[in-house]
Parts: C-alpha cells; structure tokens; sequence
C-alpha cells in the first residue's frame, strides 16, 4: 500500500446532503490540480456518482468484478475522458445487495492507493453496513452536513462512531449555505453548525442552481468554464485538503446587498 | 442577546428561527449522546464488581463509599471510580484518602 495515497471517506449519515455532488467535484478539482485521484463508489446499491459525472454509459466492471478476478482493476476503472487524471470505480452492482464485507472494501481501497494519490470513497447514507464497510477502506473523513436540525444531527451520529475507528483527521463541509438566511438568522449558522459538532471546518459550500443545471448535464461544477458561487467553494475545498494555506469561503462575503448588511447589524449583541 | 432579538422582544415578535433550531439541537444531541444504554445499566454494574474485585486484592477499601459512574463531556465518556481507601492489605492502617481513576475509554457512545 503506498503510503502517499489519502483514501477519504465522504459521509453524512443523511441522505441527500450533497455527498456525491462533493465527492465528484472534488474528485475533478483534485485531478485538475495534477493528482491522480480515483472515486469509489461505495454506494452501490443506490449508486449514483456515474451520473454526476456522466460516465453512467461507460461501466462495465465493478471492483467486485475486480476481487472475483473476472476482470483486472485497469478494465474496471472508467476514465474521465475530460479529465484524464480522474478515474471512477463503482464497488459493485445495485444487484447484489449484500456480498460485501469490509475486508473486500479494504482490499479495493489497497489495489487503488497503489495507483493513485487521492482516493475519494463516496460512502452510502445511513450508519450501517454500508457505511461501515466504506469506513473500513479510509484513513481520513470528511463529513458533509447542510446547516438544518435533521442533517447536523445525523452527522452526529456518524461522527460518534468515526470516533471510535482510527481515522484521522475527520474534518466538516457544510454544503447549501444560504448566506441571506444566516443574515436574517433563519438558519443555523456555519459556528453554531462547527460548535455544536466540533470538527475542523474543512470549507463551506453556497446553496447554487448551478449545481442542478451541472446534474443534468452529467458535468460537474468543477469541470465547466462558467464562474459559479458553488464552484468556488468545491475549488476552495479542493485546495484546502490538498493542504494549501487559503482562507474558508464566509458566506458574510458572499451577501452584500443592503438588506444583509442591515440583518448583520442586527445580529450585533447587546448585553 | 442580540439588536434583533431584543427589538423583537420589544414589539413582542418570535426570535429568529436559528436560535430554536440551535437550541432544539442542542437538547436532542445531549441525549442522543449519553444514549449508552447497554452501558448505563448491567454491564456498568458487572464492570465496577470487577474493578472492586481487582483491587480489593491490594487495598481494603471502603465498600459504602465506592462510586463508579460514567461522565460524559465533549464527545469523550470518562469511567470515573472513586474508591476511598481504608487501609492497604498487609494491615498498616492509613488515612482514608481518595483514589480517582480516570478512565479515558476511548468514545463508548454509538
């Protein structure tokens, strides 16, 4: 096992936070930056990253195709043809629910670090096998939240048991930041959301239609020319786990209109 | 207490919904986190048996006073015993003093 490689977990206990979305543009923010980052699909009954990056047509291999050596890891990997330094591997097929164990996603996670410097692991919702299973395969993790009561709570919860494994570091995003309801103080802000699970804040994503528009073309943020506020937090994020020393996007920058200016004031304690 | 808060106590208006939703949370989380159930019980009980056993073997110790308990604060859970001393085994009386150990069990929460 090479002991450069970073194999991180993308978790959220949740669904629906943004964990494939997160993993998929970091994965080509990653690759763009010059490190050959794979994306492991440990989802695989609802497997879903094939889609946002709009490789859904090219699987024909799973890595489980990989382990029972009908095929070899190379002719599993799909290659991003956009970005040649990103490839995907799905663990397995939505037909097989329950072959896997996590000695098989340790296994996968060891024939990838031998090829790769990033290993991005997209791990399914909820707190059981599955996400135990992704767990296995990671020494770091990443916990993806939305700053709402449901969304902090599960990612409590995955965080109290990544607490008892051995990875490290394990650091926050918080994805669909609405900077003009933190103004208003309609939603929960990013230091409460920090205070309450007490990790490291690894960035902040902006709530974006972007980010619908990129689904439906199978071509994330990340990938595309445009300028998009969620696009600038994936970058951000990108750059601050591949360690380089650039301040977290405050969604208190990102809203400037009057209105929010004046919301902030009102934000100001008084006794 | 911030301006807004307080203009809205002033005109009589509910607070901003992020301090219910901060404060909801909060009162969730404590007891999603002390949730230790298959702890807190019998095994707590078959644990501090055998704690005491151990170290009954080298002092005498003051069984009325003992208490083992689990303390949670910030993500880590503490076993904490305190067993007072009455005097140790080869009969030497000493003053009755406090032996606390601490227990840093590594997260026991689910």
């Amino acid at each position: 096992m090479s002991e450069n490689t970073r194999t991180i977990l993308i978790c959220s206990g949740k669904g629906g936070v943004g964990k494939t979305t997160l993993t998929a543009n970091l994965g080509i923010a990653l690759a763009n930056s010059g490190a050959t980052t794979a994306v492991l699909d440990a989802d695989f009954g609802l497997r879903n990253l094939d889609l946002l990056l709009g490789l859904e047509n090219r699987i024909i291999y799973t890595a489980q195709d990989v382990l029972d050596k009908n095929c070899r890891l190379e002719q599993a990997l799909v290659r991003h043809k956009k970005e040649p330094n990103l490839a995907l591997l799905p663990a397995g097929d939505p037909r097989m629910l329950d072959w896997m164990k996590p000695e098989d996603m340790k296994k996968i996670s060891e024939l990838l670090s031998e090829k790769f410097d990033f290993v991005l692991v997209d791990c399914p919702a909820g707190v059981e096998d599955g996400f135990k299973n992704a767990l296995a395969a990671c020494q770091e993790a990443i916990v993806v939240t939305n700053p709402e009561l449901s969304a902090v709570r599960d990612a409590d919860r995955v965080i109290g048991i990544l607490n008892t494994s051995d990875i490290e570091p394990i650091q926050l995003v918080i994805n669909r930041v609405r900077p003009n309801m933190m103004a208003s103080q309609e939603m929960l802000s990013i230091e409460d959301v920090q205070e309450i699970l007490s990790l490291p804040l690894l960035g902040i994503v902006l709530e974006d239609e972007q980010v619908i528009i990129s689904t439906n073309r199978g071509e994330p943020l990340t990938l595309t020319d445009g300028r998009s506020p969620a696009k600038k937090c994936y970058l951000n994020v990108s750059q601050r786990l591949s360690g380089k020393d650039v301040a977290i996007i405050d969604p208190k920058n990102e809203s400037n209109s009057l209105k929010d200016k004046f919301m902030r004031l009102m934000q100001t304690k008084v006794f | 207490m911030t301006l807004r808060d307080l203009i809205n106590k002033l005109l009589g208006r509910e607070t901003a919904s992020a301090n219910t939703a901060r404060e909801r949370l909060q009162l969730v989380l404590a007891h999603d986190r002390v949730d230790m159930s298959s702890l807190t019980t019998d095994l707590l009980d078959k644990m501090r048996k055998e704690i005491l056993d151990v170290v009954a073997k080298y002092v005498e110790i003051d069984f009325e006073e003992v208490a083992v308990s689990l303390e949670t604060e910030d993500r880590m859970t503490a076993l904490v015993a305190n067993l007072p001393i009455k005097r140790t085994i080869s009969g030497e009386i000493q003053f009755k003093k406090d032996v606390k150990n601490d227990k840093n069990d590594k997260d026991i929460k689910k």
